[in-house]
């Protein structure tokens, strides 16, 4: 079985900022992590590589220093990493990036199955998942919390959902993108970087990928970034003491008052 | 003619809560615009109640798209079936719930026709002079709102994050058209196919959806100790939620999870007990309406964003609050 993971390499939750004039995100500077939910998707491929047999390679799209993230992927035990880049691909919305993504896709070629993670935590859409088996018009398979059985070229899975579970077939090849439920990412391994350390990871740009111009970068992205605003932080809340059981009475009548006039209670 | 699009959620033949907040957004952009608001239902066998329903709560019209094999969502089926209504009518505003389904289909669909998407938006306006519609989500966990449109693109589509907005009144009065869309087969992908629904008895909760949300965290010691926090949810007619410390700890299931690995809340109410408040765990909470904290330390960053919080012991605390909720609730329960 062959899957592909497409990882992305995202600052740090604690300390991230935005260009104010270009509303994109400013990566000078900021520690850099593979995104934490793209672990799940890693450790899910990984797993079923160990079950079934195949490969898994890591694709990742984004600055040449996005091999950091990829040798991270490869310390963890993925067999091989190619790292999407070119200037032109920069500023893409969800639209351009699952555009571009698929035809990377479609280069590696002979695909069974693609792992996404649910979602990244700074672009936090979610939509580059589906969007990338849109365009290579495969099956999707959202939210996946369990894998059944893989055989006879299909997978049986389950999806979270609002109120449970759906179980869900799919023919191989198919896109699916994992919960943190699915499976407690492994830590890379000794040989794992050294492994990583050696391997020279393949660069697709415009150069050497087939690739419409028109549906490129921050042009070739249908959504605009009009306005960013800093929502205020606190909400000028009152916080009371109830030290001991007589402040907890009060504390609570307080609180009650505040709920009733709030129309909840 | 342009119309406003929501996309009606349903489930075994039963309108989703969502459906009607989505046709509460969409009202307001189509009376801004002048045009008129449809609600686009596919499913099975859903009756003709719930399609006046919809007209109800907003709706000028309903496309009512049923078929067998639409009873469950099947993402690639649902996007065959969008993409064919939205290339004859031509919708410029399509708007969905950020739900499992939505954020699903959504992303599936804005590439089959090439239409840009904003994702889990709290905010829908139209610009003055072009009639665009302006989106804006909260990004990077909370910490800023972006503004984002589609000028050159339509459908301009979008989803929606659940209890972002309240339902309108159903009002009887209003009327409106039911546009039955035959189905081909065709618009049928028979693919992925659903086998089954797994539902676990015991304890299984819709977070995204509740009003209110008492959630609890490592403060809590142990596992034993979420009884507490799901008597008092049950006693505000709410949901419980969780930290993912108490999640790994294995004190309560992933589902009910809140933050930025776990679900993004907007509640009307969210009590936090024994939560610090990291920024991962605010990225899912900042939208709520109300926040209250519960933590014995003072300087707790949840007691900062919080509306009103209280200093103290969760175990004396919570106690005296279900007191006061079974007193309100007629006794003991
Ligand atoms: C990539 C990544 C993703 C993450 N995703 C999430 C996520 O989705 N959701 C999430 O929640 N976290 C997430 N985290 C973890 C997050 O960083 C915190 O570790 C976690 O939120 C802390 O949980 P907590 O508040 O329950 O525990 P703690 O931070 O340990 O806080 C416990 C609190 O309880 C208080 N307390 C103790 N005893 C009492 C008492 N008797 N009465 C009242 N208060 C008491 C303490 O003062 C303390 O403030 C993520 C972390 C990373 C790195
Ligand atoms: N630049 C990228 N390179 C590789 N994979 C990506 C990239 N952006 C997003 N992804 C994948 O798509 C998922 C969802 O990302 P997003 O839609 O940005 O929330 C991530 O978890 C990754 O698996």
């Amino acid at each position: 079985m062959k899957i592909i993971v497409p990882i992305k390499q995202v600052p740090e939750t604690s300390n991230v900022k935005m260009d104010p004039e270009t509303g994109t995100v400013i990566r000078a500077g900021v520690e850099t992590v593979v995104n934490p939910l793209d672990l799940y998707a890693l450790e899910t491929a990984l797993r079923l590589k160990e079950q079934h047999g195949g490969t898994v390679t890591a694709l990742s799209m984004g600055p040449p220093q996005a091999v950091k993230a990829l040798k991270e992927a490869v310390a963890m035990g993925c067999d091989d990493a190619v790292l999407v880049s070119d200037r032109k691909f920069g500023g893409s919305d969800t639209w351009a990036t699952s555009y571009t993504l698929a035809q990377a896709v479609k280069k590696i070629g002979d695909y069974d199955l693609i792992i996404a993670g649910e979602r990244a935590t700074d672009g936090d859409t979610a939509q580059v998942g589906p969007g990338i088996a849109s365009w290579l018009d495969i099956p999707v398979a959202t939210y996946v919390a369990r894998i059944e059985t893989v055989k006879d070229k299909h997978i049986v899975l389950e999806r979270l959902v609002e109120d449970g579970y759906q179980i869900l077939s799919l023919p191989l090849p198919c896109l699916m993108t994992v919960v943190k439920e699915i499976a407690a990412p492994r830590l890379p391994t000794l040989g794992g970087k050294i492994r990583a350390r050696e391997l020279t990871i393949p660069v697709f740009s415009t150069e050497n990928m087939e690739l419409e111009p028109a549906a490129l970068g921050l042009k070739g992205s249908p959504t605009k970034v009009v306005k960013i605003d800093t929502p205020k932080v606190t909400r000028g809340g009152k916080v009371v003491r109830a030290g001991d059981d007589e402040a907890v009475v009060s504390a609570v009548d307080e609180l009650m008052s505040f709920l009733e006039a709030k129309g909840i209670v | 003619m342009s119309f406003v699009w929501t996309i009606a959620e349903q489930h075994d033949g039963k309108l989703r809560d969502v459906s009607f907040e989505l046709l509460a957004r969409g009202r307001k952009l189509a009376d801004k615009l002048g045009t008129k608001l449809a609600s686009v239902l596919i499913g099975d066998k859903v009756g003709e109640q719930a399609m006046e329903e919809l007209i109800r709560r907003g709706a000028d019209e309903v496309y009512s798209i049923q078929d067998p094999r639409l009873a469950n969502f099947v993402c690639e089926s649902y996007a065959r079936v969008l993409t064919r209504v939205i290339k004859t009518y031509q919708p410029s505003i399509i708007l969905a719930a950020a739900t499992s389904s939505g954020r699903t289909l959504m992303p599936y669909l804005a590439i089959k026709v090439t239409a840009g998407l904003t994702a889990d938006c709290t905010e829908l306006d139209i610009e003055e002079g072009t009639g665009n519609l302006l989106q804006t989500r909260p990004a990077i966990g909370g910490n800023i709102m972006a503004t984002i449109k589609t000028p050159d693109h339509r459908p301009q589509m979008a989803t929606v994050r659940p209890k972002s907005s309240r339902p309108l009144p159903a009002d009887a009065s209003r009327s409106g058209k039911i546009i039955a869309v035959p189905v081909t087969d065709d618009m049928i992908d028979g693919r992925a196919t659903v086998v089954g629904y797994r539902k676990d008895a015991t304890d299984f909760v819709n977070v995204e959806e509740a009003d209110i949300v008492v959630a609890g965290g490592k403060g809590l010691k142990k596992g034993d100790n979420f009884t507490m926090i799901r008597t008092l949810a049950d006693s505000f007619g709410g949901v419980v939620g969780a930290s993912r410390e108490a999640v790994d700890r294995g004190w309560i299931g992933y589902p009910h999870q809140i933050g930025l690995s776990g679900k993004t809340i907007s509640p009307k109410l969210y009590i936090g007990v024994g939560i610090s408040g990291s920024i991962q765990h605010l990225a899912g909470i900042k939208t709520s309406e109300i926040i209250v904290s519960v933590n014995s330390d003072p300087d707790a960053s949840l007691h900062k964003v919080a509306d009103f919080g209280i200093v103290g012991d969760a175990f004396q605390v919570v106690p005296e609050i279900q007191r006061r909720m079974d007193r309100r609730n007629g006794g003991a329960k």
